[in-house]
């Protein structure tokens, strides 16, 4: 399975964000993308989700589902967390497992991000590094092969971060793919680096 | 669960806990049709002729109070994104979110409206008539606020955009409910023709509210 970039840009506002980016990303490949704020790493990833029109160039993503768009195999976590507080721990997750489809089960990724424990909880009542990690939980609940993560760190605390690093070499190690905007390192090694914006 | 049945049932529980917002537009109805006969008089005659103008009316105005956060809620939270990324199309996901607001507001809106009926002084036998207009036309008025709702999720305080833009559109709608609902009480024209049209206004917009919602929402989302 291969992800492709080819000359891509993209412009929001009438103002180009990024112009010529190419990229290749390849099954158990981890891409960091990094540039200064603005440099359009957010709109990059949002571009291959497909949330944001691709102004020129060509995305594909070789091996895949025919029949599905990338963005329906992706997981994108954003910097918002689509967490509703006026619904449980377990009900949140449920619902995205359901919704995404193709989902497994719900307590296992709840124990793979220490939330198992607090599964009944109104999620109005959890601090913004757990709600983060009720995010994450939908990546591990629903099986989909590209993983496009937006400073996935934010929010999460030490011993999380070592913890989504694990979750993150699980994903690659099963042929998964992952794409990363940050501005420091998000625990992987080996990861190949994207720069956007003036050199 | 399919995801269209996972859609509705988790806006139906949203709506229905805290901050939800269901039954607030059957409470607006209520205080609206139980005000009316203090402001115009004891006039039974009178209230029995406008009553379902006014039942109309309260149902019209009571559909659009929760529409403006029917898309912009899940705009907020991020959840918008992932409901287009989901392998199931936008378009069933607008209708799945639509038909959840209904049964949550609008449906609530036609159990009360016989009782409140006969606070307008109309007759218990046409109270269900009316009922069944505002059954057969509220599902136009929600298909076509999704329109509006969609088209005003980016912008903070599109409640009042979202009424300029919708209300014009739900003239046909309110001509056509009112009409058939008087055939049924005063004549003496008949119930038919109108109450047909109105079904077809519902079931129009049924099919080109979710399409047309799907594309300002993709439109909107750059």
């Amino acid at each position: 399975m291969q992800l492709k970039g080819d000359s891509l840009a993209c412009s929001r506002g009438g103002r180009e964000v990024f112009a010529g980016v190419d990229f290749s990303l390849s099954g158990g490949e981890a891409l960091l993308v990094i540039g200064r704020n603005g440099a359009g790493k957010s709109s990059l990833l949002r571009v291959i989700a497909g949330l944001v029109r691709l102004a020129a160039g060509h995305l594909t993503l070789e091996g895949g589902d025919g029949d599905a768009s990338i963005g329906e195999q992706a997981h994108y976590l954003g910097h918002q967390d689509a967490v509703k507080p006026a619904l449980s721990v377990r009900e949140n997750l449920e619902f995205w497992t359901r919704y995404l489809g193709g989902g497994g089960e719900i307590e296992p990724a709840l124990d793979a991000v220490d939330l198992a424990p607090l599964a009944n909880l109104p999620a109005t009542y959890l601090s913004a590094g757990q709600k983060r990690r009720l995010s994450i939980a939908r990546l591990i609940a629903v099986p989909r092969p590209l993983w496009l993560l937006d400073e996935p760190t934010s929010a999460l605390d030490a011993p999380s971060q070592v913890r989504l690093a694990e979750l993150m070499r699980g994903h690659l190690a099963s042929g998964g793919m992952i794409m990363a905007a940050a501005h420091g390192p998000i625990g992987l090694e080996h990861t190949r680096e994207l720069k956007l914006g003036p050199a | 669960m399919s995801a269209f049945t996972a859609l509705i049932v988790r806006d139906m529980r949203l709506s229905v806990r805290v901050g939800g917002g269901a039954l607030m537009g059957a409470l607006f109805f209520l205080v609206v049709v139980v005000m009316m006969p203090f402001a115009l008089g004891p006039d039974l005659a009178l209230l029995a002729r406008i009553g379902p103008a006014i039942l109309w009316l309260g149902a019209l105005l009571a559909s659009l109070l929760a529409l403006d956060r029917l898309f912009a809620a899940d705009y907020d939270d991020g959840s918008l994104d992932l409901l287009m990324m989901g392998r199931l199309p936008l378009e069933l996901a607008v209708a799945a979110k639509a038909v959840a607001h209904w049964l949550t507001t609008a449906l609530p809106l036609v159990v009360i409206s016989p009782v409140l009926g006969m606070m307008l002084n109309i007759e218990l036998r046409a109270t269900g008539t009316l009922a069944l207009t505002l059954l057969a036309g509220t599902p136009a008025l929600t298909f076509i606020g999704l329109i509006g709702a969609a088209l005003s999720v980016a912008m903070r305080r599109g409640g009042l955009l979202l009424a300029v833009l919708v209300l014009p559109l739900t003239i046909p709608v309110l001509i056509f409910g009112v009409a058939a609902a008087n055939a049924a009480i005063v004549g003496p024209v008949p119930f038919g023709p109108p109450f047909t049209i109105l079904c077809a206004l519902s079931l129009g917009s049924l099919v080109l509210g979710p399409f047309a919602a799907a594309a300002a929402l993709r439109h909107g989302l750059e």
